[in-house]
């Protein structure tokens, strides 16, 4: 398999990275690979599990589908940034509080569609939920309780932001 | 002095979130899909195109010839180093890479390792693999008249008794076939005032875990360690050990979190193949499938239920005649267990005089069958629910009084002889129906929308006999350390097993350290499955706390600690070796009574303890479309006294709607042996979507006399009543019986049409 490495340059949940990859690698296997972080995996290889969800500039990608070289000048959150100091997010918080999650495989993908989320919309309601939630697969069937936590962790935010 | 000792409180009962649940958020905890080890080779499958043929040849010359390629290997390498290279729980029928023949599309034929998975892939496609095809088989019922054959020779394992009489024998596919025999089941149809004989299928679906197969082997001289999702550590020590003739001391096996197991982890799947080839290669080697490979690894038995009733004038069932067959695949797997532990409940959870029950395994040329979140019990419940409530139809009975006429009591005797104990039939059935409001009348709809309601009860012998071994650890400061082998695959049994032994001793649950698995470090246990990890670990667990327990209590004496003392534990080690030192170490065993059934397939000790469950759907169907919405689903279950409240809630809820998946659009379509759905874009799983808007999970007031604090086992509780619920509903709203699933729009639109007389052809 001849290929050319190329050197990138990105924000790594918040530090500036420099990186050679292979033009063939995805997201996944560079964050693997050359950072060891695990926190986004592939699963089902073809963009429609969720599992592999980072953020690029705000925006929740598959990375097993996103190619690694496309993160040139992006900024990129992934999910081991979302507690830095050791204390939880709400949006975790609120997952633990809510059982939201059984295996935890897909956990980090559901995770970081609800910080994108309430990004976007503070207080969503349950078709909103469901709507930007819909492309995130959960085997064990925790939906119901996915749901709940994102309501609580909606709620957890605002008083963040409030308090 | 006297210490005060704060008051815990009770630990079993605690709604605790899951103990492990900040690695899961962080995405910290350990997977092995995602593990490497320093020098790691990737392993990639070829795997066969054929559902059943002779090889006549593999080329690997050009694969080879790659760069960055480290070695291609068929099975004529793998037995260098394993002469005897077969496995299996029930049956040594499985090749660790075919041998001679393939038996479905999909086995593994030829792997090549390579630093890279990426090169080690593309070696995979230069492989040139030939085949002289054989006829081949797929149905289950048309398997069992033997025209085709799968395997010249079955191969039973010597690890169960009852299956040596099979060992050799030849021209068969039926690897099993338990029969069970309770009264006189002709006589009770000649003397039945109505008799109603109606014929269940279900599809081919699988697991799919969203962390796939992955297992890797680090194989030294003197000994190797296995890192494996796997669901039965303490099986794969054993057949590893068993497959390199060593001890079971040089084969460690270390299980992380599973990213969901479902059944599918079960025995031994990928291990024999990582071990196999860390052999030849002298190096790690990993073995990680792909979504896609989950396919052609291990599915949920494709049955066919032919089930007759005789029922009296008053509306007694006197007579139920079953005839099972479970489609295995081409390897037995624990199939022949399945055919023998699900048959003992085939007639369902009625008191009936007159029983007969014969149960099939058959081989077939299609991927493997094993365990699937039921162990055969869904598909049974899918046939004998269906059939019991278009008889109470056919009869013009209501179908909750119809069932309540015909219940299973404690105290008496189920289809095996086997005396019913601590089984809450009724008050799940009463529960169900209480929630649908099944006594007021019920909307049906009028124009294009129709509703319905449905329901279903169902019964599980859980299996027996089993193993488990545990072992609590208390250090010098006092601290409790839990060695046990179950395996914690999202179901939140470390959580469970940590509030008992906080129980036992008095201490936050949360406080308790929960080893991972670890066969050099944890003890045996025969497997985390069929829901028996909280009944026999948790007795286990609960006994090796105990035992801890009492050699405190002793310490306290020989120390001269006043009765009744509760200086902190901490303290009694100071004081006994002077320092911060030493251990109190407690084990637990528990391994129930049971005897097996005879040669009509009756005992009097069939299991240690009876799940019960049942679920109640309410639903629309757009008679337009076909289209079935369901609007509210409600579990119910004796799952005894909970542990964890909240946890249970939880396994229940996602039973339900795996089975939702199972029944409402999940199948693996074959054509030819080849399945044409392999993955996530063409067979589609349950999103958050598919959830009824209304969804209710409960548990009925009950206890478990012989169990851990008077629980048992749930996780497999909610699939049972999920398909028959929904299709009695269907039914209820528009008079379409459907007897195979899944119960697509399609399905229910061609019912219709044929409701109608106006069918529609296949095109």
């Amino acid at each position: 398999m001849r290929s050319s490495a190329r050197t990138i340059n990105f924000t790594l949940n918040g530090r500036s990275v420099s990186v050679n990859v292979q033009p063939h690698h995805n997201v996944v296997e560079m964050l693997q690979a050359q950072f060891a972080l695990f926190g986004a995996r592939e699963s089902c290889g073809q963009g429609l599990c969720g599992c592999c969800t980072v953020l690029v500039d705000g925006r929740p990608l598959s990375g097993c589908l996103y190619l690694a070289v496309f993160l040139d000048g992006t900024e990129v959150v992934t999910v081991e940034s979302l507690a830095p100091t050791g204390k939880l997010d709400p949006v975790q918080q609120a997952f633990i509080e809510c059982g939201a999650f059984q295996c935890g495989y897909c956990t980090p993908g559901f995770v970081l569609m609800t910080k994108a989320l309430l990004e976007q919309t503070s207080d969503p309601d349950d078709e909103q939920i469901r709507d930007h939630l819909s492309g995130n697969l959960c085997r064990c069937g925790a939906y119901p309780e996915i749901v709940n936590a994102v309501k609580l962790a909606a709620r957890k935010s605002k008083a963040g932001s409030t308090g | 002095m006297k210490a005060i000792k704060p008051q815990v409180g009770h630990q079993v009962g605690r709604s605790l979130p899951r103990l492990e649940a900040r690695e899961k958020v962080t995405g910290r905890a350990e997977y092995t899909h995602l593990m490497q080890l320093p020098g790691m080779l990737q392993a990639k499958i070829l795997r066969s195109t054929v559902a059943h043929g002779r090889i006549k040849s593999i080329d690997t010359t050009d694969a080879k010839k790659i760069p960055g390629v480290f070695g291609v290997y068929t099975s004529d390498d793998i037995q260098t180093v394993i002469p005897d290279p077969y496995y299996g729980p029930a049956f040594h029928d499985q090749p660790i890479l075919a041998i001679g023949k393939v038996h479905f599309v999909g086995e593994p034929v030829a792997a090549v390792l390579a630093a890279d998975p990426h090169i080690a892939e593309q070696a995979t496609q230069r492989i040139i693999a030939e085949y002289e095809e054989l006829p081949a088989i797929f149905d289950e019922v048309e398997a069992a008249e033997n025209k085709v054959l799968v395997h010249e020779e079955l191969k039973p394992a010597g690890t169960f008794a009852d299956l040596k009489h099979l060992k050799g024998r030849k021209g068969t596919n039926i690897a099993l076939d338990f029969r069970l025999r309770r009264g006189d089941v002709d006589k009770g149809f000649a003397s039945a005032a109505h008799v109603f004989e109606h014929t269940f299928r279900t599809q081919k679906v699988l697991h799919l875990a969203l962390e796939p197969y992955a297992s890797i082997a680090d194989y030294r001289e003197d000994g190797v360690t296995i890192y494996s999702g796997a669901q039965s550590p303490s099986f794969v020590r054993t057949e590893i050990a068993r497959l390199l003739s060593w001890p079971e001391n040089r084969v460690r096996v270390k299980v992380p979190y599973l990213g969901g197991g479902y059944g599918g982890k079960l025995y031994i799947k990928m291990e024999a193949l990582a071990v196999a080839l860390s052999m030849l290669a002298r190096r790690p080697v990993k073995v990680a499938l792909t979504m896609e490979e989950q396919f052609y690894t291990i599915t949920k038995h494709p049955s066919t239920f032919r089930i007759k009733s005789g029922i009296d004038k008053d509306g007694k069932i006197i007579a139920r005649k079953c005839e099972v067959w479970w489609n295995g695949g081409a390897y037995a797997d624990v199939g022949p267990r399945l055919t023998q532990k699900s048959g003992f409940t085939a007639s369902g959870p009625y008191d009936i005089d007159n029983v007969s029950i014969d149960s099939y395994a058959l081989y077939t040329n299609l991927t493997p069958a094993g365990a699937l979140r039921g162990f055969g019990i869904p598909q049974l419940v899918w046939a004998y629910e269906s059939h019991t409530d278009m008889i109470a139809r056919a009869l013009k009975r209501d179908p909750v009084d119809f069932r309540k006429q015909n219940l299973l009591h404690d105290g008496r005797p189920q289809a095996t002889g086997t005396i019913l104990k601590n089984a809450a039939i009724e008050k799940v059935l009463d529960r169900i129906a209480e929630r649908l409001n099944w006594k007021k009348p019920f909307d049906r709809g009028q124009g294009v929308v129709r509703r319905g309601r449905g329901l279903a009860v169902a019964l599980k012998a859980v299996i027996s006999p089993t193993t488990s071994v545990a072992v609590v650890n208390i250090a010098a400061d006092g601290s409790a350390t839990l060695y046990c082998s179950t395996v914690d695959m999202g179901q939140g049994s470390d959580t469970a097993m940590a509030q008992m032994v906080g129980e036992v001793l008095d201490m936050p649950a949360e406080s308790v350290r929960v080893v991972p698995r670890d066969t050099d470090v944890t003890p045996y246990d025969m497997g985390t499955l069929g829901s028996r990890s909280l009944f026999h670990m948790g007795h286990a667990v609960r006994l090796a706390a105990e035992e801890a327990r009492d050699k405190i209590a002793a310490l306290r004496r020989e120390l001269g600690e006043p009765e009744g003392s509760n200086a902190p534990l901490g303290d009694l080690f100071r004081k006994k070796y002077g320092m911060q030192a030493g251990n109190i170490v407690g084990t637990g065993i528990y391994k129930p009574d049971y005897i097996p059934p005879d040669s009509s397939g009756l005992t009097t000790n069939a299991t240690p303890f009876w799940m019960v469950a049942g679920s109640g759907v309410e639903l629309e169907v757009d008679t337009e479309t076909g289209h079935v919405r369901i609007t509210r689903l409600i579990n119910v279950a004796d799952v005894g006294k909970p542990i964890n409240p909240k946890i249970v809630e939880t396994q229940l809820s996602g039973a339900s709607l795996m089975q939702l998946g199972f029944s409402m659009f999940e199948k693996m379509h074959v054509d030819g042996g080849q399945i044409t759905n392999a993955s996530l874009a063409d067979y589609k799983i349950p999103a958050i979507h598919d959830v009824p808007p209304v969804m209710e999970n409960m548990t009925v007031d009950a206890v478990q006399d012989n169990g851990p604090f008077g629980a048992k086992g749930v996780g497999e509780l909610a699939t049972f009543g999920v398909s028959p619920a929904i299709a009695n509903a269907i039914d209820d709203a528009i008079g379409v019986r459907l007897t195979e699933l899944p119960m697509t729009a399609e399905a229910v639109l061609r019912g219709l049409y044929v409701k109608n007389n106006r069918p529609l052809g296949d095109d």
